[in-house]
């Protein structure tokens, strides 16, 4: 028996108060396979140690909340005994290491944490953000990223329908990978992971277990250093095929009623699988390790608990509904093994070649985790509007923005995913939301991912309260109405007071904006460490957002439809520049303050314009956010190849055309029927001006001058593939 | 017409392509799970996209050696049609039911779009509907939709009038010889193509071209 040394404990990521905490919480001292258990239990990763006390303050119930956070997912009513389960989850410190196989297993890990519920995965979205183009590892890290995600879903057969793909030199040594995905079910078929009751079956199901992954939740909390790649080992390896295999075994044996419980193996595999089901669910939990199936000889049972091998689920099966359960994975030609039984003890006892090798309190691994209220410093906002040319060329500044890496076209990332499959992909990427049809019904789920780093970064409360109210928004654009959340946020060192002044403030924004809007969290993750030797990322709360329409029929999509349509802001502009893309790509300045959100303004606004799509009334919407007015009529313009000519009442100045203020929409419809919106406007007190119309093939604004689409269109669509082929 | 539609460990397709045939002939297509043998008696057989077995040794190569593969064979042989998209379509190849192969798209990606394609052959079951030379749209998703075959099998295929969709020039996503899309075998009962109809059978979807290549099998075998 190896004697546990201050220096294991320390290679364990415990600190020595932790330690102390273990060893009276057991009454004695840990073995190696118990410190091994508690490391990763108690790991950020698992524990939320360092959130847990903040993430309290997030609104997470409202009427069609089924399922808040906890499980495995967050589960919303859509009606029609129909539920959407849907959960973002991060992959950050692996796919840094491992591109390929980080990203992809990523995109396996969330997919089996919605369809462990009971659904079947829709919709897959990916939120990435990648260090500055001229970083030597940016292009590889691209290609590995995405090609990952596109080997993974694709074979999976769900449509990856969206996301984001940004830039930013706080990522050079610390990339993010947020995947989210979509799931469907019904009402009355959902699994949750309890494992109520004692005496009954403790069952493995999927791939066998290998030496993969093992600690990878360890090393998701901690900061990265010159040795990080040295981790490769600890990046699991994903076997897609298997997953759909296990995806369609799993569906069919949720058809029956054999299952009492199912979680799937993800972070610290068997350990936290096996001990936060019977926590869940009051009961204890006795599992044989020589029953695992596995894939490589003389696995120690230390390797075994914290294996992250992929591709594997843990169920609770009612006693004698073995033989039902094993014939349904057999014919997936998958792994199907009785590995133990729960029991009323409350313990989580593992055996191995006839000996107890484990044997601890279950509660202890989760509850008893320790809560750390961390010191914060909440520092000041940043203010101030940064000083900018006002006599610069406004086409000259267009056309610069729009081929600048965050706003160009992602078309050369979207194309390596299949975003057709399932045949439900009514509105495909490139639109403000992706939105699938919900299979057999008009239905449609409209699904985003947002946040704006650099608002964050100088304003963490301001900026964690705009990426909710630009996912509401978004979601409110194509017509639908937004309905929960889930977030993935990624901060740097907790440890540092600065870093968690902006997690708490993060938080917190996020918590006003949810609640204000009634758009609650279901579910989600935080992703804490993004850091490399010291440097931290600009916080990244990234907000993944679920809204439902009606009709996907009447949806609204941003490109112009007709030439000789009114185009009309909906919304009020005071010219923010400050953290704007305007300043940042133009001046070459990352300064002033983040534009405020008036929630009630949000509100309001996004209501008048999502009831007229409701309605009928409107069929060509986007939201004006990065780069502001004059980038969103290009974008409008560019997906249809229809110009647009402005001239505005007020003089058409830098702000004007490129402040980024809140809670506006551009929208198009008939000449003819302007005056009628307008007045509804004036009646709701919702402001809006009419701006110009469409037609041609240029982009005019009086008084600036004019551009051809086709010039925009080449540097829009142009920067990604050229940067790619380096 | 009664049609069947056979699933792979790992197809991905087979849901897509019998809402569509259900949608198009009002009649709900079998999904004959691969290591059943006992196809049962229809008019039509789809071999649908996805990664049967994930695609791990060559597209298409297991699943060609599958049981249910030497009944669809047989079928073929007695005249039933046999319609293979997108990995259908490679395990088609690997069975040799059609010529050439399939290879790696040119730039070495996946690649997911709408595609325009000419309708070359309108002599055949699948594309009667259609009018030669008729320009449709049918996404692609593939990494591997590469066709390649020897001149003399290229002539051939050209010459018999057998090279039912080509990419309409400038449009060619994976590098595939002359522009092949989706070819047809000697007895024109077997079809292999790479883009998906069945996912432009709804005007919500981005169209519906794809409607006549069921509405032309619908007429020729009901």
């Amino acid at each position: 028996m190896t004697a546990i040394t201050p220096q294991i404990v320390r290679e364990h990521g415990l600190s020595p108060e932790e330690y102390e905490r273990i060893k009276s919480l057991l009454g004695r001292d840990p073995n190696l396979v118990e410190l091994g258990v508690f490391s990763v239990m108690w790991s950020e990763h698992c524990s939320y140690k360092s959130t847990r006390a903040h993430l309290k303050k997030l609104p997470t119930t409202g009427p069609h909340v089924i399922q808040g956070p906890g499980e495995n997912a967050g589960i919303i009513d859509i009606g029609d005994g129909d539920v959407c389960v849907f959960k973002m989850e991060s992959h950050n410190h692996p796919s840094f290491i491992e591109p390929y196989q980080g990203a992809a297993t990523g995109v396996g890990g969330i997919m089996r944490d919605v369809f462990t519920m009971g659904a079947r995965p829709v919709a897959m979205l990916d939120s990435l953000r990648f260090g500055e183009p001229e970083h030597p590892k940016t292009r590889h890290l691209v290609s590995g990223v995405v090609s990952g995600i596109g080997g993974y879903g694709n074979c999976m057969g769900v449509p990856t329908v969206g996301g984001e793909v940004n830039f930013h030199r706080s990522y050079n040594g610390n990339i993010l990978v947020n995947a989210m995905c979509v799931g469907l079910a019904h009402a009355d078929k959902i699994f949750k992971s309890a494992a109520k009751g004692a005496g009954n079956l403790v069952v493995y199901v999927g791939s066998k277990t290998g030496r993969d992954g093992i600690h990878g939740a360890t090393m998701a909390s901690a900061e990265f250093n010159q040795d990080s790649e040295e981790k490769r080992p600890t990046v699991q390896v994903g076997d897609p095929f298997t997953e759909k295999l296990l995806l369609e075994a799993c569906l069919e044996l949720m058809a029956t009623d054999a299952i009492i419980a199912i979680q799937d193996m993800g972070a610290a595999g068997l350990t936290s699988s096996s001990s936060e089901m019977a926590d869940k669910g009051g009961a204890g939990v006795e599992i044989d390790l020589d029953k695992v199936p596995q894939r490589e000889t003389n696995l120690t049972a230390y390797e075994m608990m914290l294996s992250e091998s992929q591709e594997r689920m843990l169920a609770v099966l009612k006693p004698g509904r073995e033989a039902e359960a094993e014939r349904i994975f057999r014919k997936w030609e998958l792994d199907f093994s009785v590995i133990g039984i729960t029991t009323d003890t409350h313990r989580l006892i593992v055996r191995h070649k006839g000996e107890v090798v484990a044997d601890m309190p279950v509660g202890a691994l989760s509850d008893a985790a320790p809560v750390y209220e961390r010191p914060f410093v909440k520092r000041a906002p940043e203010t101030g509007t940064p000083a900018y040319g006002a006599g610069r060329p406004v086409m000259e500044s267009l056309l610069k923005i729009i081929g600048a890496p965050d706003m160009c076209s992602k078309r050369w990332v979207w194309e390596q995913y299949d975003y057709t499959v399932m045949a439900d992909s009514v509105q495909r990427p490139g639109g403000d939301a992706a939105v699938v049809r919900v299979h057999g019904t008009k239905k449609g789920l409209a699904c985003v991912t947002d946040v704006s780093p650099r608002y964050c970064r100088a304003d963490p409360y301001e900026g964690a309260k705009q990426a909710v109210a630009e996912a509401w928004r978004n979601i409110t654009a194509v017509g639908a109405k937004p309905l929960a959340v889930t977030d993935c946020l990624n901060f740097s060192n907790p440890e540092k007071p600065e870093a968690m002044g902006e997690i708490v403030a993060g938080i917190e924004g996020m918590g006003e904006a949810c609640r204000f809007l009634e758009f609650p969290i279901v579910s989600g993750n935080c992703s804490l460490y993004n850091e490399t030797q010291g440097e931290g990322i600009l916080p990244t709360p990234c907000i993944g957002g679920v809204g439902l329409m009606q009709d996907v029929a009447r949806m609204a999509t941003l490109a112009f439809k007709r030439k000789g349509d009114a185009l009309i802001l909906i919304g009020e502009t005071a010219g923010h520049l400050g953290q704007s893309v305007y300043i940042r790509e133009v001046e070459g300045k990352e300064e002033g303050a983040a534009p405020r959100v008036d929630l009630a303004l949000e509100k309001k606004n996004g209501d008048f314009v999502r009831g007229l799509i409701e309605a009928g009334r409107l069929d060509t919407v986007h939201d004006v956010s990065d780069g502001g007015l004059l980038v969103a009529v290009a974008e409008m313009a560019m997906a249809s190849g229809i110009g647009a000519s402005l001239d505005p009442h007020n003089a058409a100045t830098i702000p004007f055309l490129f402040g980024e203020d809140q809670a506006r929409y551009l929208v198009a419809l008939p000449h003819a029927e302007t005056e009628k919106l307008l007045s509804r406007a004036y009646t709701e007190g919702v402001t809006a001006v009419l701006l110009g119309s469409t037609g041609g093939d240029k982009i005019a604004v009086k008084g600036q001058g004019e551009i051809a689409l086709e010039r925009l269109a080449e540097a829009h669509e142009g920067w990604l593939p050229a940067y790619m082929k380096g | 017409m009664r049609s069947a539609v056979v699933v792979f460990p790992a197809s991905n397709c087979d849901r897509d392509a019998a809402v569509a045939l259900e949608q198009l002939t009002g009649k709900k297509p079998h999904l004959v799970w691969h290591a059943d043998s006992d196809l049962p008696a229809v008019d039509l057989i789809v071999l649908p996209g996805g990664f049967a077995y994930g695609d791990y040794l060559r597209c298409g190569a297991m699943a060609g050696q599958s049981k249910v593969m030497r009944t669809v064979k047989e079928r073929a042989d007695k005249g039933v049609a046999v319609l293979g998209i997108c990995n259908g379509f490679q395990v088609l190849t690997e069975t040799r039911m059609l010529p050439g192969v399939l290879m790696r798209n040119a730039a070495l990606k996946f690649v997911c779009r709408p595609v325009g394609l000419t309708v070359v052959e309108t002599q055949s079951a699948f594309t009667r509907k259609y009018n030669a030379g008729q320009r449709v749209v049918f996404p692609v998703a593939h990494g591997e939709g590469n066709y390649l075959a020897d001149e003399e099998t290229l002539d051939r295929l050209e010459g018999d009038g057998r090279v039912a969709f080509k990419y309409a020039p400038g449009e060619n996503p994976n590098g595939s010889m002359r522009d092949i899309a989706g070819i047809l075998n000697e007895q024109r009962n077997v079809l292999g193509l790479m883009p998906h109809p069945e996912r432009v059978c709804d005007p919500l979807l981005g169209g519906t071209d794809g409607r006549a290549l069921f509405h032309s099998l619908i007429e020729a075998l009901s």
